[in-house]
């Protein structure tokens, strides 16, 4: 146990560093994602027969090809087309646009879930598409999508490790470098855990409240 | 003010509405009655365009209602519309839900349009739950909140959708009266009900709807008491006696 605690002291200035890039990865991609997930899941709902199925092609490429594919698509590819990203950058693009699919579906379930008395009323107010999108279905449907966007979080968090593979230096890679240059696995990877529970658990809270305030409504 | 003229309406083949011509002049009170299915509601929605209708001719003051064309929402901001299930805003306030169309719509000042918010509100005898949300009133509030919602558009006549059919037999009461000190004021009104004490007591003229047409119609106190056809005899016995 002595020994943890040296361990410790000795690699969590390298393992925090590598945290903060998770933190940054996570954010990145859950800004990114929540922007493309809304205007798939509009495009889903616009009744604009090209923009629906323009949506429904991208959501089913996105969901069926693993996240590690596209983000070597998107780090190791894209340079030929003479389009270079950092590897945060391409981390951050690639998580953000796979797990846009799923914040879209849950965006266009959200949406489909107002009563369609709601768009009746505003629309008897005189109240135009995007008006009756902005000001009644919007704020409701975010309140429905809520619940399952406080669990895409956590998932999110979780999934920036897998920016790894293209040499981001989050925690996780950090753990694996200190760990097969100093082979103290136990101590590391325990560490590791750690500092993603410490970040997770405070998330899983937070998604919990938002269920409880908005999920039985 | 509001002239159908034949107008047709289907569903996936059946149809719902079989030429029905129909006015209601400024000022006039009409209820339209008929059982369930008659296509009371659907001619209701043809008005303001929340439906189309296949053919003939809906008009609100000489301007043909088309639900495709961009001037169906000056329509439905001149003619408000009161559901069944009240459909106010759940994630606003009363007081935000009567604002809603004059500010978002009409882009009028949100000082003036709070003030006569607050002064409709009162007027449904509401003054005192303007901060209250959707959930924490009852059925009739609700009711009473949707009704100042409308009149906060001024409109020029309002369509009310069967407005006590969602309410527990004590609410009813208050949306009614409510209703009938707008028809005592001289507001249009189209009221799709099965109050026919109500209808008999405010409405001027009757209209009865039975299966997709117009079968009977005059005035309230007539058709209601002393009704011709044998169907509206018999709609009256089972709604009144059911």
């Amino acid at each position: 146990m002595e020994g943890f605690w040296v361990d410790a002291r000795a690699f969590l200035p390298l393992l925090l560093r590598g945290a903060v890039l998770t933190v940054v990865v996570t954010l990145g991609a859950l800004a990114l994602s929540t922007v493309l997930g809304l205007v798939w899941a509009l495009f889903r709902v616009s009744q604009v027969p090209v923009l629906t199925y323009f949506s429904k092609g991208v959501v089913n490429t996105i969901r069926g090809i693993p996240i590690l594919v596209q983000l070597f698509y998107i780090y190791f590819v894209l340079p030929e087309f003479g389009i270079e990203l950092t590897a945060l950058q391409a981390g951050i693009l690639g998580l953000g646009i796979a797990y846009s699919a799923y914040q879209a579906e849950n965006f266009r379930a959200g949406i489909e879930a107002v009563d369609p008395g709601q768009v009746e009323a505003a629309q008897s107010l005189g109240m135009r598409r995007s008006l009756v999108l902005r000001r009644v279905v919007l704020p409701q449907a975010f309140r429905i999508a809520l619940p399952p966007y406080g669990n895409t979080m956590i998932m999110m968090l979780k999934d920036s490790s897998q920016a790894s593979v293209i040499t981001v230096a989050e925690l996780t890679q950090q753990g694996r470098l200190i760990a097969s240059s100093t082979f103290k696995n136990t101590s590391v990877f325990t560490l590791v855990a750690l500092l993603y529970l410490c970040m997770s658990v405070p998330l899983i809270l937070f998604a919990g409240r938002l269920e409880r305030k908005f999920g039985r409504k | 003010m509001i002239a159908l003229e034949d107008v047709h309406k289907s569903f996936v083949g059946t149809e719902v509405l079989r030429g029905v011509s129909m006015s209601v002049s400024r000022g006039e009170v009409v209820c339209l009655i008929g059982a369930s299915g008659s296509g009371k509601s659907t001619l209701l929605r043809c008005i303001n365009g929340l439906e189309s209708y296949d053919r003939g001719k809906v008009e609100v003051d000489g301007r043909r209602v088309d639900p495709s064309s961009p001037a169906i929402r000056e329509i439905r901001a001149e003619v408000a519309m009161v559901f069944q299930r009240f459909n106010l805003f759940p994630h606003r306030t009363a007081l935000e839900n009567v604002m809603e169309g004059p500010v978002y719509v009409k882009k009028e000042a949100r000082s003036l349009v709070e003030e006569r918010a607050k002064r409709l509100l009162a007027r449904v005898g509401l003054e005192d739950k303007e901060r209250s949300h959707p959930s924490q009133l009852s059925g009739g509030q609700q009711q009473r909140v949707a009704i100042a919602r409308a009149l906060a558009m001024e409109p020029k006549a309002i369509l009310f959708d069967e407005p006590t059919s969602a309410l527990d037999p004590e609410l009813v009461g208050e949306v009614l009266s409510v209703m009938r000190a707008l028809a005592d004021e001289g507001m249009t009104m189209l009221v799709v009900t099965h109050e026919m004490g109500f209808a008999k007591e405010v409405a001027d003229r009757v209209v009865f709807l039975d299966r997709g047409a117009i079968l009977e119609e005059g005035q309230a106190r007539e058709v209601l008491t002393s009704p011709r056809e044998e169907r509206t005899r018999d709609f009256l016995r089972r709604v009144t006696h059911p």
